[in-house]
């Protein structure tokens, strides 16, 4: 039974001094110290102490040794060891890292995405260098890696592409009809549905989608693969990680991005047609005739090389932030989600330029 | 002289994997204050031995008692009282990885002990000290070396005073002065704090700075068990073998 009494200006300690009795003794103990002043500390009735006493004990030294002199009664040879052990009194301060002030972390961050986006150039051009001596000397590049690339990140999106364009086409075609009807222009909307989906839309929601799902991809393999020393691996084989890794993937979005954006196309116009047909009684015939008719070349050749600054931004995002990963299986989560995060970022803010380009 | 009573005694312990039986026909005594070493080769199911005592994976058939308390069935519950008398620090280290050094040590108290934050910070600090990493404190297991995260690993295990302490292959990954600086810590925390120890290893050097009992696993169940100087005199080919050459068989 551990206690703690006051005799005269005597503190005596005594029994088992651990873990699980500190809390009560510490409560016991500032009660006592708030009635009596005490100048000698009686520690030989210790029958027992852990690290935990150890750190109670050396607490209450310090804390009466400051308000006046202190003699102390020693404790028996077996606890002296005790308090040897987890001594903690002559241990080195370390100092705490500090913690940047609000001032300072906005800098911080202002100066981060500068060299971020300064890294993602400087992997951009390496990227581009790499891709284009790979299309001539194809025999650096693993046999199949390009199919497997194209598989994986470009097929595997098809799904889900043709089921979000069929849905948007079908619900932008269904909320206008109505009103374009009442206003007397109801074979309007495959003119508006054509122009929106094949200027804007198509390309818009495809990158999004390839930027959650491949780009996410991307940076989380590369990531794993820096962790697990695997690029250093590559390097020590004398292999550029970039071009061994990041150019078979930049070729096969390069190539699948414009045939996910057509096949968007198509499967809108489809979800617009049922709409044109059900409620506007606009034969298919008709619908394409018209749809056809508002678009010219320049629109496709627009909206192509627009999918495919899309695609570039995903691979080098996506790439930049796997290459920069820190802290073990963490970081890897960490970098993804936030590659995620800025590949859509870039494909918007990408997109609001090429509508000022060529409005 | 009588025997003092076992802390962890295992009768016919068996262990499978599926349908795999790995070990069998165990039957051991841990006794209290003694560090006590499992040597056998790499495969033969010295952690698996390890797991099964503390219910990691549950045994086959047999039994294990703690302090004469039988744990095999033993529901949960109960079996976490237990647990709060041990350490373990596990082959690869198996620190928690979002979190800082200071906090992986700092977890167990925070949960178990109702310390005041000045108290922990202290202890904390202390027992990094013990396995000389105080200077880490505020870094992230992703910042260590292996053998560092192996010594906070004992840190953590060190964190609620255990009175039984498990080391899982302690000094593998160590330059030889770290390993025989743990050592002496572990010696140190025997002789002041009366600790029981178990200790799978194969490095001789700290077999012999360490062992009073080892038990040698072999083709799936104990070879020998004894006193370091029986072992030795054992007369077993395949002890001779190891404790001659370091190496098995
Ligand atoms: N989770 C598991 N499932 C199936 N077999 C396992 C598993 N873990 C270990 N083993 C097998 O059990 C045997 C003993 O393994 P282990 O106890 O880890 O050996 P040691 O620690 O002595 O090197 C090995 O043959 C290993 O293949
Ligand atoms: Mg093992």
């Amino acid at each position: 039974m551990p206690q703690i009494s006051a005799v005269g200006n005597t503190l005596v300690l005594a029994g088992e001094i651990t873990a699980a009795t500190v809390p009560r003794l510490q409560k016991e103990l500032s009660h006592v110290l708030r009635q009596k002043k005490v100048s000698h500390l009686d520690a030989s009735g210790i029958a027992r102490m852990d690290s935990a006493g150890v750190a109670f004990w050396e607490e209450l030294v310090l804390k009466l040794s400051k308000r006046g002199p202190l003699t102390i009664q020693p404790a028996s040879e077996e606890i002296r060891g005790v308090l040897d052990s987890f001594r903690s009194l002559d241990l080195e301060d370390v100092p705490r890292p500090r913690e940047p002030g609000w001032l300072e972390r906005i800098g911080g961050s202002v100066v981060d995405f500068w060299s971020s986006f300064k890294d993602s150039l400087y992997l951009a051009s390496d990227v581009f260098y790499w891709s284009i001596v790979g299309i001539w000397d194809r025999h650096a590049a693993r046999k199949g890696s390009l199919a497997h690339q194209c598989i994986v990140l470009g097929q595997t999106a098809l799904p889900i592409v043709g089921l979000l364009s069929f849905i948007v086409g079908f619900i932008i075609s269904l909320q206008g009809a109505i009103p374009l009807r009442d206003l007397g222009g109801g074979h309007y909307l495959a003119n508006i549905l054509a122009f929106g989906m094949v200027n804007e839309l198509a390309p818009l929601f495809t990158a999004i989608i390839v930027a959650g799902r491949s780009g996410s991809a991307i940076a989380s393999e590369i990531a794993t693969m820096k962790v697990t020393e695997e690029l250093d691996a590559l390097r020590m084989m004398a292999l550029n990680p970039v071009r061994y890794v990041v150019v078979p993937k930049f070729h096969a979005l390069t190539l699948m991005m414009p045939l996910l954006v057509t096949f968007s196309i198509l499967l809108g116009e489809l979800g617009g047609a049922i709409i044109a047909l059900g409620y506007l009684g606009i034969s298919p015939e008709v619908f394409i005739s018209r749809s056809v008719s508002v678009l010219g070349l320049s629109d496709f050749l627009i909206t192509y090389a627009k999918s495919i600054v899309f695609a570039w931004l995903i691979v080098i995002i996506g790439a930049h932030y796997g290459f920069r990963v820190a802290g073990g299986a963490e970081g890897v989560g960490r970098s993804t989600t936030s590659s995620v995060v800025a590949s859509i970022l870039a494909v918007i803010i990408a997109d609001a330029v090429f509508s000022l380009l060529y409005l | 002289m009588k025997n003092p009573e076992p802390v962890i005694s295992l009768r016919n312990l068996e262990a499978r994997y599926g349908e795999v039986s790995i070990i069998k026909d165990i039957n051991l005594d841990i006794l209290p204050g003694e560090i006590s070493i499992i040597l056998g080769g790499s495969g033969s199911g010295k952690t698996t031995l390890l797991k099964n005592i503390l219910r990691l994976e549950e045994p086959w058939s047999g039994s294990v008692k703690y302090w004469g308390e039988e744990v095999v069935g033993m529901d949960e519950l109960r079996f976490e009282d237990i647990l709060r008398k041990i350490g373990v620090v596990f082959q690869g280290g198996a620190l928690l990885n979002s979190i800082s050094v200071f906090e992986n040590v700092a977890i167990p108290l925070e949960q178990h002990t109702h310390l005041s934050p000045s108290a922990i910070e202290r202890m904390v600090r202390v027992k990094l000290n013990l396995v000389r990493l105080a200077y880490a404190m505020y870094q992230f297991p992703a910042e260590l070396s292996g053998g560092m995260k192996k010594r906070v690993a004992l840190a953590r295990a060190l964190a609620l005073d255990p009175q039984i302490l498990f080391c899982d292959e302690p000094t593998a990954g160590l330059d030889p002065l770290t390993a025989a600086a743990l050592d002496d810590l572990l010696l140190d925390l025997r002789a002041k704090l009366k600790m029981t120890i178990v200790v799978v290893t194969h490095d001789l050097a700290s077999i012999h700075r360490l062992a009073d009992r080892v038990f040698f696993i072999d083709g799936q169940s104990l070879l020998f068990s004894g006193t370091l100087g029986e072992a030795k005199a054992s007369g077993i080919p395949a002890i001779e073998t190891f404790f001659r050459s370091g190496r098995y068989g």
